[in-house]
C-alpha cells in the first residue's frame, strides 16, 4: 500500500499544499499567492488570504493526487521561520487535519525543506546550497549532522532588496510578474555600472546600506533606471556568488544548488555557474515550481523526518518565527 | 614591482594566492587577489582595489595597537598585489600541541593580550586561527592575514572574533582547547575592562547558542 503525506506551506505570502508519496513521488503541488494591492506583504492580510483559500487548495491537491483524506498517513507543515500570522494560519489548518484524521503531525523547517526538495528534484546529493528569496539569503552545506550556515545576510534578504527598489522606482509589472523579474528585465538593457556599496563581511553580507544608496541615486534622477537596475543586480549577485565560492572552497564539496525565488534570475544563474565551473563543481538550479515556496517540499521533508521517528505532538506544534536552519538535527543524512 | 625571483605558491585560497618570493634580496610574501570571472571586470577591479588598499591599512593599524604584523613593502593596486615581510618563524598551529604546558600557557596568554590590544583599538581580525599566528625565534607572536578584517568596536564583532578563535582551538588542539581558551581570555582580560569582558563572554555564549560557525573550522 502506498503511503502519502500532505504538506502545508505558509511562511509568507503563499499558501501552498503538496502531496508526496513516502517514496518521493510528487502527486500535487498547488500554490495560492497573496497579491497585495500595493506595497509589501502585510502579515495579517496575507494570513487572512491563507485562511480563505486553505480548504479550496487542500481539496484541489487531493483531487490532483487522486486520493481521499483517509488515504493520508501524515500531515507536515512549515513550523518556521517566517511571518507569525501566516505561520499560525498554516499550523492551525495542519493541526485540525491531523487531529480530525487521527494521524501524526510533523513540523518542518522551511529552509531545510528547500534543500531537501532540491536533492529530490535535481542530481545533487551533497551540495553547497545558495537559497535566495524575498525572506532568506543563506549559504549552507551539510556537516556533522546538520545543515550549517556558512554565510547569510546580516540584515534584509536579497530578494527583499530587489523588491523594495522596484517598488520605489515604480517599475511596471505585467500581470503575475514578480518584481525580481521586472528588475531583471530592466537590467538587461543597462550598460553602465554605477558604484554601489559592496558589503561582504567575512562570510556574511549586508544589503540594507546598498538599497538605501540605490534609492537615493534613483531619487536624484541622474541615472537611467536601466543602469541602476543593472548595477544593483551586478553588485548583489556578485556578493552572494563570492560568499558561495568561499563556502565551496572551504567545504570542498563538489556540487552547488541554487534555489529560492531569486534562483529564476538568469544573470544570477550564469554567475553561480561560472563560479562552480572554476571549481570543477556541478551546478544545479531548481525548476521554478520547486524553487519558490511550495507544499511539496514540506510534504517530502516531513516524510524524511517521520521515517526517522520525528513527530510533532500538537502541544509542541507552536510556530517558531526565528527557527534557524542549523538548529535542526538532520537525522536522515549520513 | 621590480625584480621578482623564484616565487613559490604557498597557499591558494578562494580569494587570493600567497607566494613566497625573493624580492630585492629579501624573502617576501606576495599576496595576489585573483580576478573573478563571474564579476563584471569593472566591479571586479573596484572590489579588489578596495581590499588591496584596506588590508595593508589594517595590518599597519594593528602595529599602532601594539600587535606585531608583517611590514608592508609594496601595494600594487593595478595588479591587486601586496608585497610584505616574510615572518621567519613557526606557525603557532604547528607547535601548540607539542610544546610544554608552561610554554603553551605563555603563548596563549600572549595571544589573548594581542587580541585584546586589537579589539581595544577597534580592529577585528576576522580570521583568528592558530595558522594565522607566527612565533619567531625571539618569542614574539605575529598576526597575519587581515583579509577578512574590519574596523569595529561592536560587541557582536568582538564576540564572533573570539568565538572563531575558540573553534580553531577546538578543532586543531582539541586536547588542550579548554585550557588554552581560558588562558587566552585571561590575557584578553588584561586589555579590556572587566565590564567589557563580561559582556563579550556573554555574547560568545549567545553566538554558540545560535549554533552557527560550529563546523566551519574543522580541517583548518
Amino acid at each position: 500500500m502506498e503511503l502519502y503525506c500532505l504538506g502545508i506551506e505558509s511562511t509568507a505570502d503563499d499558501f501552498a499544499v503538496g502531496i508526496t508519496t513516502f517514496n518521493g513521488k510528487i502527486l500535487a503541488n498547488i500554490i495560492s499567492a497573496y497579491v497585495p494591492m500595493e506595497g509589501g506583504i502585510h502579515p495579517r492580510k496575507a494570513a487572512r488570504h491563507h485562511a480563505r483559500v486553505a480548504s479550496r487548495v487542500i481539496e484541489e491537491s487531493l483531487k490532483n493526487a487522486g486520493i481521499k483524506p483517509r488515504n493520508l498517513s501524515i500531515i507536515a507543515f512549515s513550523q518556521g521561520p517566517g511571518l507569525g500570522p501566516c505561520l499560525r494560519t498554516g499550523a492551525t489548518v495542519a493541526r485540525t487535519l491531523a487531529s480530525y484524521l487521527g494521524i501524526p503531525l510533523v513540523g518542518v523547517n522551511h529552509c531545510v525543506a528547500h534543500i531537501e526538495i532540491g536533492k529530490l528534484k535535481t542530481d545533487v546529493e551533497d551540495p553547497v546550497t545558495l537559497y535566495v528569496s524575498g525572506g532568506n539569503t543563506i549559504v549552507s552545506a551539510f556537516d556533522s549532522g546538520r545543515y550549517r550556515v556558512f554565510g547569510e545576510t546580516l540584515d534584509i534578504a536579497l530578494g527583499n532588496c530587489l523588491d523594495v527598489f522596484a517598488r520605489e522606482a515604480g517599475l511596471h509589472q505585467s500581470v503575475g510578474e514578480p518584481f525580481g523579474a521586472v528588475v531583471e528585465r530592466y537590467a538587461a538593457k543597462g550598460k553602465r555600472l554605477i558604484p554601489l556599496p559592496y558589503t561582504v563581511k567575512g562570510m556574511d553580507m549586508s544589503f540594507s546600506g546598498l538599497l538605501t544608496a540605490a534609492i537615493s541615486l534613483l531619487k536624484r534622477g541622474e541615472h537611467k533606471l536601466e543602469d541602476l537596475c543593472y548595477s544593483l543586480q551586478e553588485t548583489v549577485f556578485s556578493m552572494v556568488t563570492e560568499v558561495t565560492e568561499r563556502a565551496l572552497a572551504h567545504t570542498e564539496k563538489e556540487e552547488v544548488l541554487l534555489t529560492g525565488g531569486v534562483a529564476a534570475n538568469k544573470r544570477l544563474q550564469s554567475m553561480i555557474r561560472s563560479m562552480a565551473e572554476e571549481h570543477d563543481a556541478e551546478f544545479c538550479v531548481m525548476p521554478k515550481e520547486f524553487a519558490v515556496d511550495n507544499g511539496a517540499m514540506i510534504a517530502w521533508t516531513g516524510v524524511l523526518a517521520y521515517k526517522y521517528g520525528v513527530v510533532t505532538p500538537i502541544e509542541e506544534s507552536v510556530v517558531k518565527l526565528k527557527w534557524r536552519l542549523e538548529e535542526v538535527e538532520v537525522l536522515w543524512v549520513k | 614591482m621590480g625584480e621578482m625571483k623564484q616565487s613559490v605558491l604557498m597557499k591558494k585560497g578562494a580569494e587570493a594566492s600567497l607566494y613566497l618570493a625573493d624580492w630585492h634580496d629579501r624573502k617576501v610574501i606576495m599576496k595576489k587577489r585573483l580576478p573573478k570571472k563571474y564579476r563584471l571586470p569593472e566591479l571586479d577591479k573596484q572590489v579588489k582595489t578596495y581590499r588591496t588598499i584596506h588590508e595593508p591599512k589594517l595590518i599597519h593599524e594593528a602595529k599602532k595597537a601594539g600587535v606585531p604584523t608583517p611590514t608592508i613593502f609594496l601595494v600594487d593596486v593595478e595588479s591587486a598585489t601586496i608585497i610584505m615581510e616574510y615572518i621567519e618563524g613557526k606557525q603557532v598551529k604547528k607547535l601548540l600541541s607539542k610544546t610544554s604546558r608552561s610554554e603553551r600557557q605563555h603563548i596563549c596568554l600572549e595571544i589573548g593580550e594581542l587580541i585584546g590590544k586589537l579589539h581595544r583599538y577597534g580592529i577585528i581580525h576576522g580570521d583568528l586561527t592558530t595558522s594565522n599566528m607566527i612565533l619567531n625565534s625571539e618569542g614574539k607572536i605575529f598576526f597575519v592575514d587581515f583579509g577578512l578584517g574590519e574596523k569595529s568596536k561592536e560587541l557582536e564583532a568582538r564576540g564572533v572574533d573570539l568565538h572563531l578563535m575558540k573553534r580553531a582551538l577546538q578543532s586543531t588542539h582539541f586536547r588542550f582547547a579548554e585550557e588554552c581558551f581560558s588562558t587566552v581570555i585571561e590575557g584578553y582580560s588584561k586589555m579590556l575592562s572587566s565590564e567589557n569582558v563580561k559582556n563579550i563572554l556573554g555574547k560568545i555564549k549567545e553566538i554558540e547558542k545560535r549554533g552557527r560557525y560550529i563546523a566551519e573550522r574543522e580541517g583548518d
